[in-house]
């Protein structure tokens, strides 16, 4: 088989191309103390890096990238964990604008039923700037439940429901003479989105689902799909009379764990493939292979609509983790994408999945320079975008959108080796040279 | 009549004397915290039940005080202990000594034996747990086996499912070819017979709810994926406890209803009742047997019907003391016979070290594997337990479960660590390793 000019391949000791070197040994640095420090500590050549010195891999929370990254200089080979501006993803107003912006150019360019693909966010609106477009919106449909989402926290803080316009007063941009301004405190940035009130339930419970996609590159966009992720259960039975309860509405775990059912050993997740078997034993596997390939639908038209945005530096990656949440009709909807998803293990079964999910992701990345550029799977990954649609078949990509396409995507189908070696027994370090050995 | 219960008189007053002990405990219990076997609810606490039958789940009563009735262990001990009077054992040790936990002389399958009954999981016929494995391509096997399936629902064969399911079920199909098999119908005077139950549950409160609601507590809302289902178990649970109709599987259980007596008149039949109303007192695990059917059903009235029908076919003689070959005895015996003769060198290893097999497999096998295998796996598993109209799949499983990590048992030298190496079988695929361990070993 021919290798293409340029590409780099395992060779032994050589180096090929100026761009990616073998390095004797990487140093990282992250202030994490987690999974994630446990996977990188495990690595083989991984060095950690402590305080001022200098590094090769970065895994960084998003309040030093903010400060840094504009007047941090890095060579060519260095990796760090987020893109600049990844708020026009992952903060919520700004994601609802790019999407109803990227709606109205696939409107535009491609027609109608092409635009009703990113129908999967509900609508929202932004506060206060939006507040009238929110009013007319209210109006056009009473009694029906929204919710109140504050745009830059997470864990689930600062969320309530409400459905009489008194309840979100303060959001209220009335024209007001400047001398009563300076009086007015300024209020936070909220997002108001109409709440899914036929949530998918099981065992009367609601729970979303969480999923990971780690982008290599915006520009062009190359985007992998982790195999497995878990569905997160809310602690108590869903009704809709008691909207003031903000744990039967919220599933986040960290909502959970503060509510007064919550039992930690019972962790209240399942892993998606449990999820899958369930539905799939209700519904049948077709409605569930539909569902599944909405879903990447998501991701997909998610990234593309912030792809022209976020500032594509090739010394970036991100591991995002995506909440789904489905109503009853099996249709999918995006809650928010999470740029830092939580890597801390609420359980046993957790941390294995967080530790391949993180050993993959640094295979992808990879440091040791020792992928040639052209696998459509690494580990629990499959390659689900490389500016374009990936197939599963061999041969060339079908653009025509129909016929025998089939998705890149094994979201729990099939072939997730959950039964890997734990980090440091005796079986990994040859159980993870296996992994990384090339064909040839 | 007694015989149709149980043939053998020592197995009878073996289990007779068992009940006495259970009942003199649930007694015991009773009098301990004063509290009655059963009272009528007052009128506000049978509102405020009936607004809460969905979420039950989050009433936490104080079940401290509670104990469960009795443990599988503490069950084991008794069938430890069966003896037949009449049989002379020899005080010299022979190469047919058994040298296992059971100590009676039942007839028992071997492996050739074995192959003949489980002839549908050869090594030569597709199975649903391996051949549908993604590596194999479905036209192999899998498409036909869905299409035969459909085509059986079609014409709501009841027989022909119970031949097609020895070779597992596909999931889509599986909630339909077990009512069928089971003969579940959707009749409305069953969907009226759960809502009366119901109402007997709201009007009336029972002592074992207590030890249902601690059971669910300390098992089922513990698991990692049976939690969900928590609500579903107090409905089962709750509304089986007072259904009479139970009580037609003693006729053929070797066990008996306990009886108790209105307060004053003890001894006088007339005033004679079964407690609880279905005469199964449940022990520490029960709500296991419920659980994996949430997967199954989600409308109450019809995962009721199949979990009773489940129970009074099967799952009684994996507690009760009886000869059957699928009674929990002949199971044991079964277990240890299969690993004796297989496997005499671990099982010797495990003897020495103090380790009897049986010690660590009872427990899966009581439970029939519910909450030890994936659910899955578990489900796969009761496919053949229907399809063979037979629970001698759980002893076979077993044994071939400890064939499969006899390496690593062969280095344990405590029963600690035997345990600990058999702690996990979430990750154990079912059908491979029945069909290894019957087909595929040199014997």
């Amino acid at each position: 088989m021919s290798r293409p000019k340029n590409q780099n391949y395992k060779g032994h000791g050589l180096s090929k191309g100026k761009e990616r070197e073998q390095r004797a040994s990487i140093r990282f640095k992250t202030t994490l103390m987690n999974t994630l420090m446990d996977v990188l500590r495990h690595r083989p050549g991984w060095v950690e890096v402590k305080d001022e010195g200098e590094w090769d891999f970065y895994w960084c929370d998003v309040s030093w990238l903010r400060e840094n990254f504009d007047h941090t200089y890095m060579d060519e080979h260095v990796r760090i964990s987020h893109f600049r501006n990844h708020y026009e993803l992952t903060r919520k107003n700004y994601m609802v604008k790019n999407l109803k912006r990227f709606r109205k150019q696939l409107e535009r360019e491609a027609g109608k039923l092409e635009a009703a693909k990113c129908d999967f966010f509900p609508k929202t609106f932004e506060m206060p700037c939006e507040y009238h477009l929110f009013v007319e919106e209210f109006r056009k449909n009473p009694g029906i439940t929204w919710i109140m989402k504050p745009v830059a926290r997470s864990q689930g803080k600062g969320i309530f429901l409400f459905r009489r316009l008194k309840d979100i007063m303060d959001w209220r941009k009335d024209a007001r003479s400047s001398d009563d301004q300076k009086d007015e405190i300024p209020v936070e940035n909220y997002v108001a989105q109409r709440y899914i009130e036929n949530p998918y339930l099981i065992g009367g419970r609601k729970f979303d689902l969480r999923v990971y996609v780690l982008v290599m590159s915006y520009i062009p966009l190359r985007a992998w799909l982790y195999r497995d992720g878990f569905a997160r259960f809310s602690n108590t039975r869903f009704t809709l009379s008691s909207i003031d309860d903000q744990y039967v509405h919220l599933t986040n775990v960290a909502v959970q764990k503060t509510s007064p059912d919550y039992h930690p050993k019972k962790g209240c997740k399942w892993m998606l493939q449990r999820f899958r078997q369930y539905l799939a034993s209700k519904h049948g596997p077709e409605a569930v292979e539909t569902l599944f390939s909405d879903m990447d639908n998501i991701f997909v038209k998610s990234l593309q609509s912030v792809q022209k945005v976020i500032i594509s530096d090739k010394h970036c990656f991100e591991l995002y983790g995506y909440d789904i949440l489905i109503d009853q009709t099996l249709k999918p909807w995006l809650l928010e994408v999470n740029a830092s998803p939580s890597l801390t293990a609420s359980s046993q079964e957790d941390y294995e999945l967080k530790t391949c999910l993180l050993e993959d992701t640094l295979h992808v990345v990879d440091m040791e320079a020792r992928l040639t550029g052209r696998e459509k799977r690494v580990g629990g990954f499959d390659l689900m975008w490389n500016d374009g649609p990936v197939s599963r078949e061999e041969g060339p990509p079908d653009l025509s959108g129909m016929g025998n396409f089939v998705a890149n995507t094994h979201l729990v189908g099939c072939f997730l080796n959950l039964k890997r070696p734990w980090i440091g027994t005796p079986g990994w370090l040859s159980w993870l040279s296996s992994c990384l050995r090339l064909r040839s | 009549p007694e015989h149709l219960k149980e043939p053998l008189v020592y197995m009878r007053k073996a289990q007779g004397s068992w009940e006495k002990r259970i009942l003199k405990s649930l007694n015991s219990m009773c009098t301990e915290l004063s509290i009655p076997l059963a009272r009528k609810r007052p009128v506000g606490e049978q509102k405020e039940l009936l607004n809460k039958w969905n979420e039950m789940g989050t009433d936490e009563p104080d079940l401290s005080l509670f104990r469960p009735v009795y443990a599988p262990k503490d069950f084991l001990e008794v069938l430890i202990n069966l003896r037949n009077p009449n049989y002379e054992n020899g005080d010299s040790l022979s190469f047919r000594t058994h040298l296992g936990l059971i100590q009676v002389p039942l007839k028992v399958k071997d492996i050739p034996e074995l192959k003949e009954f489980f002839v549908e999981l050869g090594l030569t016929t597709g199975q649903l747990g391996i051949d549908d494995s993604t590596q194999v391509p479905p036209e192999l096997f899998e498409n036909e086996h869905v299409r035969i399936g459909q085509k059986v629902l079609a014409e709501q064969d009841s027989a022909a499912a119970q031949q097609y399911i020895r070779q597992g079920s596909p999931t889509a199909l599986r909630a339909e070819l077990w009512a069928l098999i089971l003969n579940i119908s959707s009749q409305p005077e069953e969907l009226l017979y759960y809502e009366q139950l119901k109402t007997n549950v709201i009007q009336h409160d029972l002592l074992v709810d207590s030890l249902i609601y601690k059971d669910v507590k300390l098992t089922a809302s513990n698991d990692d994926y049976y939690f969900v289902f928590e609500d579903y178990l107090y409905q089962v649970l709750l509304c089986f406890s007072r259904d009479t109709s139970v009580l037609g599987h003693f006729a053929y259980n070797s066990a008996s209803p306990p009886k108790s007596y209105i307060r004053g008149k003890l001894g006088l039949e007339e005033y004679a009742v079964f407690y609880p109303p279905n005469g199964v007192i449940p022990f520490h695990g029960f709500s296991m047997y419920v659980a994996p059917l949430c997967f199954l059903y989600h409308e109450p009235s019809k995962l009721y019907q199949i979990f009773r029908e489940m129970y009074v076919r099967f799952f009684f003689r994996l507690h009760s003391i009886s000869s059957h070959p699928s009674g929990i005895v002949s199971l044991c015996l079964l277990f240890e016979t299969l690993l004796q003769t297989y496997l005499p060198q671990l099982f010797y290893h495990l003897r020495e070290i103090g380790a009897q097999p049986l010690r660590i497999s009872f427990k899966w096998m009581v439970r029939a594997f519910s909450g030890y295998l994936a659910t899955d796996q578990l489900l796969l598993l009761w496919d053949r337990i229907l399809g063979y109209n037979s629970l001698e799949i759980l002893a076979v499983l077993a044994a071939a479960v400890f064939a499969f990590r006899a390496v690593n048992l062969m280095e344990v030298t405590s029963l600690a660590a035997a345990e600990a190496v058999l702690a996990d079988l979430s990750t154990l695929k079912v059908m491979p390793l029945l069909q290894i361990f019957l087909f595929a070993t040199v014997t």
